[in-house]
């Protein structure tokens, strides 16, 4: 058999076979706390805020002062591209109970649950951006926490989430979270999603990097997308009607600023449509294709921050945004497929980290950041692999998983991954694969009440809003853990939905003249008279990959074919 | 790309040129690349016929030949690396109508599914959308397993797709096989694999309300005892609660 890898490669490689044996059964010592944070303020990008390079602080908007990405700021101080003058608000063209921006996971379940809630389906309008189910929630892999097991409860699974997130979390949606677990579980089997379980039909549970106890519920290495696609399924089924490739780019409001619909651009045809909403519910997702920090990403094409920069305008707090999740396992090679996602279920399963020399530098099952900072520090001591491209990366040691859990383990439980790897010829169960922490979730975002209601700063609801999913923060503090993110999104998709619905039952239709864009004229006044000077226009809708430099986005706003930068004070 | 992620050096490109034909128009572009990549470098951008960027959406399904090859491939362009003298086109759309279904009114049986999709039944073997498959599955021997009533065994050989729609292109029986495999493998879920009993008893108990006084115990605690009690439940000791035990749930 021909070797997977070019020879400056394969060097390493046979320092990697060398260890394996004697590293198999390796008792890893954990990290403390404090070990954990000296690690992090070192190491990890998210601890360097007083680096203007990486972050500064918003100039303007309800959470003016606070330390946020610059990729971040740079969305935030920007103009929206809808210019309010251009827009005829009077032809109204769809009428909504509920609102809903977004069809992943959390689009979804709101939808569903409204539905429950007693709305009609014909009665809840649906825009999304690409196609229906286009999401970060289809391209999950590894799985989602719920404590149904044995050893388990919702006190240990809290105490996991409030580790994980460094003590910083919501206690209150953290304790919301973990408590509807098993129902959501349940919810998701009673729909017909196929978890991996035992014959008796008990479920096979995992261990999730940074928690306790098993509790990760896996369909393969295809969670998402089996859970994503049922969901879809179930909408569809009850008759869903969605307008697809149809972002919405601004909300609506009124004068006392309740939020009363949006403003949907059509991507194929270039105009508007106007929906006005009894209630709105955002779930657009994270912020990825930002690439903050430079870093390559995981995420879904459309994953562009739209859902914070569009609550932010109508008055949302925004938490936690200065903290990014970067997945200690992106692939590094080959070129192709830098910055995609290799599961956390790897390490779940038996795989572990060396570095260039054969050494397992680190727990493979510590919180993300802590792996991720552990990487970049063996890779800046010198102990990293270099490919042709330039890019660094350190070894996750695959085959270990086979010879832990016998021939065909992986293949049966990390099927997405090994065809991934598979078409470049690299047999991931024989041979470790190279990987470099890649960009994966948005720790924080618009701050919620345990209503799934979006909050300004002094914690009062915005009229008419609700939000729910990675657009969102509190739940997760500073760093979330594996399976917690489509757990989220079900739980507080669901209780969105069903807010929505409940509020809409007792709200009257907006009256046309209540659908207005004052906020986005208020906005932009405000940012020129911060002396911010840009001409950046967002929320950005799609990241500008045009030209030679294929991985960075190309500039916000101007540059993209979507611009519709006004002259409003120019 | 302007790294600030500074453990990555990246050059631009290795600088082997190829030419490829988007839609019969030629351009060069670097070897390495992704057939997706490849169009953006070309300076197409894309709206259609593309989605995750990571394999799992189904939304780029890609067809082409290869120079001097009659074969027509199919293929996910976020997957798929350029070849020189390729000629390309996605397909941006596979129009195709999925009928509703109420899952409670039906049986997990091939009856619900012929009922739905009769025509699964003019299906010849031909095998053409198993040489279509992106992801290597076998379409055709999942449509054969639900003709012989064995809904587990295409729900298993159905249960990696990402939903493409290549082979329901090149389907003669005009079988739109991703909307078939969807309503089997929500029947296997909901009606052949068993019910997970532990996760029904612990609904239960949270909805009887069972933790409710630990949970307002728990939450009300100071940082550092909550640092310890983790500690604690990390090496796998039950979880005690300060002032009395927690009982059963530990």
């Amino acid at each position: 058999m021909t070797e997977p890898y070019p020879e400056y490669m394969m060097e390493s490689v046979r320092k990697v076979e060398a260890t394996r044996e004697e590293r198999k059964d390796k008792e890893f010592d954990r990290v403390s706390d404090d070990e954990a944070m000296e690690i992090l303020k070192e190491w990890h990008p998210d601890y360097r805020k007083s680096d203007p390079e990486f972050f500064r602080e918003i100039a303007v908007g309800p959470s003016k002062g606070k330390t946020v990405p610059t990729e971040v700021a740079n969305v935030l101080e920007a103009y929206p591209w809808v210019d309010p003058k251009s827009v005829d608000l009077s032809v109204i063209e769809h009428d909504a109970e509920v609102f809903v921006i977004g069809t992943g996971g959390a689009g979804l379940a709101a939808i569903l649950w409204a539905n429950n809630e007693g709305v009609k389906m014909e009665d809840i309008v649906v825009s999304t951006k690409l196609r229906l189910g286009d999401s970060n929630s289809k391209m999950s892999q590894g799985g989602i926490q719920a404590c149904d097991g044995e050893d388990d409860s919702p006190l240990i699974h809290w105490l996991d989430v409030m580790s994980g997130g460094h003590w910083t979390n919501d206690r209150t949606l953290a304790r919301q979270l973990v408590m509807n677990g098993p129902s959501m579980i349940k919810w998701m089997e009673l729909l017909g999603a196929e978890f991996d379980k035992h014959d008796d039909g008990g479920m096979q549970e995992l261990m999730a990097g940074g928690a306790s106890r098993k509790r990760i519920h896996s369909c393969k290495d295809y969670t998402g997308l089996e859970l994503e696609r049922v969901l879809m399924d179930e909408a569809l089924s009850r008759g869903m009607r969605v307008l697809e490739f149809c972002p919405t780019v601004s909300l609506l409001t009124d004068d006392s600023s309740n939020v009363t619909g949006g403003l949907v651009w059509n991507l194929e045809t270039e105009e508007y449509h106007v929906v006005r909403a009894k209630t709105t519910v955002i779930a657009t997702g994270g912020f990825g294709r930002l690439h903050v920090a430079g870093f390559p990403t995981t995420n879904h094409y459309g994953a562009t921050c739209d859902g914070v920069v569009m609550a932010y305008r109508a008055g949302a707090d925004i938490v936690h945004m200065q903290s990014t999740q970067y997945h200690p396992t992106g692939a590094a090679y080959p070129e192709q497929i830098v910055g995609l996602l290799i599961t956390e279920k790897c390490r779940s399963m038996g795989a572990q980290l060396v570095d260039a020399e054969g050494e397992a530098f680190i727990y493979p099952l510590e919180t993300r950041d802590v792996e991720s900072a552990a990487e970049l520090r063996q890779i800046r001591e010198g102990k990293g692999v270099k490919t042709s491209t330039g890019q660094m990366g350190v070894w996750l040691d695959t085959p270990l998983i086979d010879e832990i859990r016998g021939e065909g383990a992986f293949e049966e439980g990390l099927a997405a991954i090994h065809r991934l790897y598979a078409r470049f010829d690299i047999d991931a169960s024989k041979y470790p694969v190279l990987v470099h922490p890649t960009l994966h979730y948005q720790n924080g975002g618009i701050a919620i009440n345990a209503d799934a209601q979006a909050i300004q700063p002094n914690g009062e609801p915005i009229g008419r809003l609700f939000t729910a999913g990675e657009t969102t923060g509190g739940v997760h503090g500073d760093n979330r853990l594996m399976g917690n993110s489509w757990l989220e999104l079900l739980v507080y998709g669901r209780r969105a939905g069903i807010s929505a619905a409940r509020l809409a039952s007792k709200t009257k239709m907006p009256r046309k003249s209540d659908l207005k864009l004052t906020h986005l004229t208020r906005y932009s006044e405000e940012l020129q008279k911060s002396g911010v000077k840009t001409e950046r226009c967002s929320p950005i809708i799609l990241p500008n990959y045009l030209g030679e430099n294929t991985m960075a986005p190309v500039g916000y706003g101007k540059e993209t074919p979507f611009d519709r930068r006004l002259d409003l004070f120019t | 790309m302007p790294s600030k992620d500074t453990t990555t050096e990246k050059n631009e490109t290795t600088g082997n040129l190829v030419t490829v034909y988007i839609m019969g128009k030629p351009y060069e572009v670097p070897s390495e690349l992704t057939i997706m990549k490849a169009q953006e470098y070309a300076g197409y951008r894309l709206i259609r016929g593309v989605g995750c960027r990571g394999g799992f959406c189904g939304a780029c399904t890609t067809i082409y030949r290869k120079r001097e090859d009659y074969k027509l491939y199919i293929d996910l362009a976020c997957q798929t690396k350029v070849e020189d003298g390729m000629y390309l086109v996605q397909i941006p759309f596979v129009p195709a109508e999925k009928p509703q279904w109420n899952l409670e009114d039906l049986e997990a049986n091939s009856d619900s599914i012929i009922h739905f999709f009769p025509e699964i039944t003019r299906c010849v073997s031909c095998n053409a959308c198993t040489q279509a498959c992106p992801q290597n599955l076998s379409p055709m021997r999942a449509i054969q397993a639900i003709r012989r009533n064995d809904l587990k065994m295409a729900a298993d050989l159905s249960f990696d797709c990402v939903s493409c729609g290549a082979c329901s292109v090149r389907c003669p029986a005009e079988i739109t096989h991703y909307h078939v495999f969807q309503l089997v493998r929500r029947l296997v879920g909901r009606y052949v694999q068993k019910r997970a009993e532990h996760t029904a008893e612990r609904v239960k108990e949270i909805e009887a309300g069972e933790y409710d006084a630990d949970m307002d115990i728990l939450v009300g605690l100071p940082e550092e005892e909550l640092k310890e009690l983790f500690v604690r439940i990390r090496e796998g000791n039950p979880l005690q609660l300060p002032e009395r035990e927690v009982g059963k749930h530990d």
